[in-house]
């Protein structure tokens, strides 16, 4: 196993090499013609207004955070699935109740409203 | 010794190939659309222009690598090597092949047989996730600030369903190893079939994780110009459009691993073991054909209706699918 693992690791290094050297590259080869506009960040041609580091919508914040707890309880359907043929109707009724405490979550979550973005 | 040096002959194969790959799918990305929008596409460097993804890279070499003086300059470089090192990466659990005898050697047509095999998959494409709001974050410009959120929020939200839809799978494969779940698909018929709407669902997500019409809202050219890459230049946008063709690719090759057979042929031709490859290969090429299709074909989905979809229409589907799945395989 570990021989695999080794062999992801090259992967690794002969990737990490590519984009350092390409990244490397590109900042080396190329004309450097610097001006005060070229340096400005992009809005259309207009002087850019303020800074970009505004705040933002609560939105994504909470979109986020309910992804972390759903993929956590997917993260447990895994191991369950692999091994699911040995458990038996034990395994069914077993998920069959966690998936309902998680469904009931979900619902509260709906009905609250966290999946309108009006 | 002669083994390390196949395994490092393979991997710099399979490395070097799927660079050609992304590289020629922009070429055919840019053929479709032309001729499915009455355009001929690139025709004018080297026959049919096969030679332009290459003069396409010469060139971008040679621009001029623009940093703005805003931006925060540590992380706005991390952000595309994070973003292509994670697409490139993924190809490593993949399995094109089974085992075949080269000068006595058995090699297997794959770099690394791990037993997480779909859990890293989706460890990397959970990383990606991390490039995109960097770049969006650090460029210090409000579109791309904009597109990185957007972006990350889209990519999120298509995970779960991506990751659940493969759970019907993993529970008749009884394996998270891709090639064992091929070899179970040998045993049991492919998985597309008894796994239809995990089919669907899968294959939806992955429209989506790709960031590609109908699912582009993050580089919505209209309102945000390019998104979260609108300040990178020269190779560094390059790298972000490499990451992008390269995720279709992988993504192209996990659907047909997981439910079209990975490199098995239809039952009725047989065919010895190096044909692996070929079937692979062709199924790859009619997905990620699919892919492009797509982007000619439909218009870009709204900011809410995108992610009323994914929350309120995938994820339950996805529940369904696995209930329904575990109450078939019980009888």
């Amino acid at each position: 196993m570990l021989k695999e693992y080794a062999q992801i690791l090259i992967l690794m290094i002969i990737v990490f090499g590519f984009a350092g050297v390409t990244l490397l590259l590109s900042s080396l080869l190329g004309q450097k013609k610097k001006s005060d506009t070229k340096l400005m960040p992009y809005e259309c041609g207009i002087d850019p207004v303020g800074t970009a580091r505004q705040r933002f919508s609560i939105k994504f914040y909470i979109t986020t955070m309910i992804f972390i707890l759903f993929d956590i309880e997917a993260l447990f359907l895994y191991p369950w699935a692999v091994i699911y043929r040995r458990l038996g109707v034990f395994g069914l009724v077993e998920m069959g109740v966690f998936i309902l405490l998680l469904l009931v979550g979900f619902i509260y979550v709906w009905k609250k409203g966290a999946f309108e973005w009006d | 010794m002669v083994d390390l040096l196949f395994i490092l002959v393979k991997i710099v194969v399979v490395f070097v190939a799927l660079l050609l790959s992304v590289a020629y799918l922009t070429w055919l990305e840019r053929k479709v659309l032309g001729h499915m929008q009455s355009r001929l596409g690139p025709h004018r460097v080297g026959i049919n222009g096969l030679l332009q993804p290459i003069a396409d890279g010469i060139k971008l070499f040679f621009k001029e690598d623009v940093i703005v003086t805003a931006a925060d300059k540590v992380v706005y470089h991390l952000a595309p090597f994070i973003i292509v090192s994670t697409a490139l990466l993924t190809i490593a659990v993949i399995p094109f092949g089974d085992a075949i005898k080269i000068f006595g050697h058995n090699i297997l047509l794959r770099i690394a047989d791990v037993n997480i095999g779909l859990l890293y998959i989706f460890a990397l494409s959970s990383l990606g996730v991390y490039g995109i709001v960097l770049a969006g974050w650090s460029s210090n410009n409000k579109y791309a600030l904009m597109g990185g959120l957007r972006s990350a929020a889209q990519m999120v939200s298509y995970e779960l369903p991506l990751g659940l839809s493969t759970i019907g799978v993993l529970m008749q494969a009884e394996s998270l190893s891709l090639s064992k779940i091929v070899q179970a698909q040998a045993a049991q018929g492919w998985f597309f079939l008894p796994q239809f709407i995990g089919f669907l669902i899968f294959f939806i997500c992955a429209v989506a994780e790709c960031n590609r019409t109908p699912f582009d809202l993050p580089e919505a050219e209209g309102e945000l110009v390019a998104g979260f890459h609108i300040e990178y230049s020269s190779m560094k946008f390059a790298l972000f459009f490499m990451a992008e063709y390269a995720s279709v690719i992988l993504m192209s090759a996990l659907i047909v691993t997981l439910f079209f057979g990975g490199w098995l042929g239809p039952s009725f031709i047989s065919c010895p073991a190096w044909c692996g490859p070929i079937w692979f290969g062709v199924k790859v090429f009619i997905f990620s054909f699919i892919f492009i299709w797509l982007r000619a074909t439909f218009p870009r989905f709204r900011y809410d209706q995108l992610m009323k979809f994914g929350w309120k229409v995938l994820f339950p589907l996805s529940i369904i699918n696995i209930a329904v799945t575990a109450v078939v395989m019980m009888r």
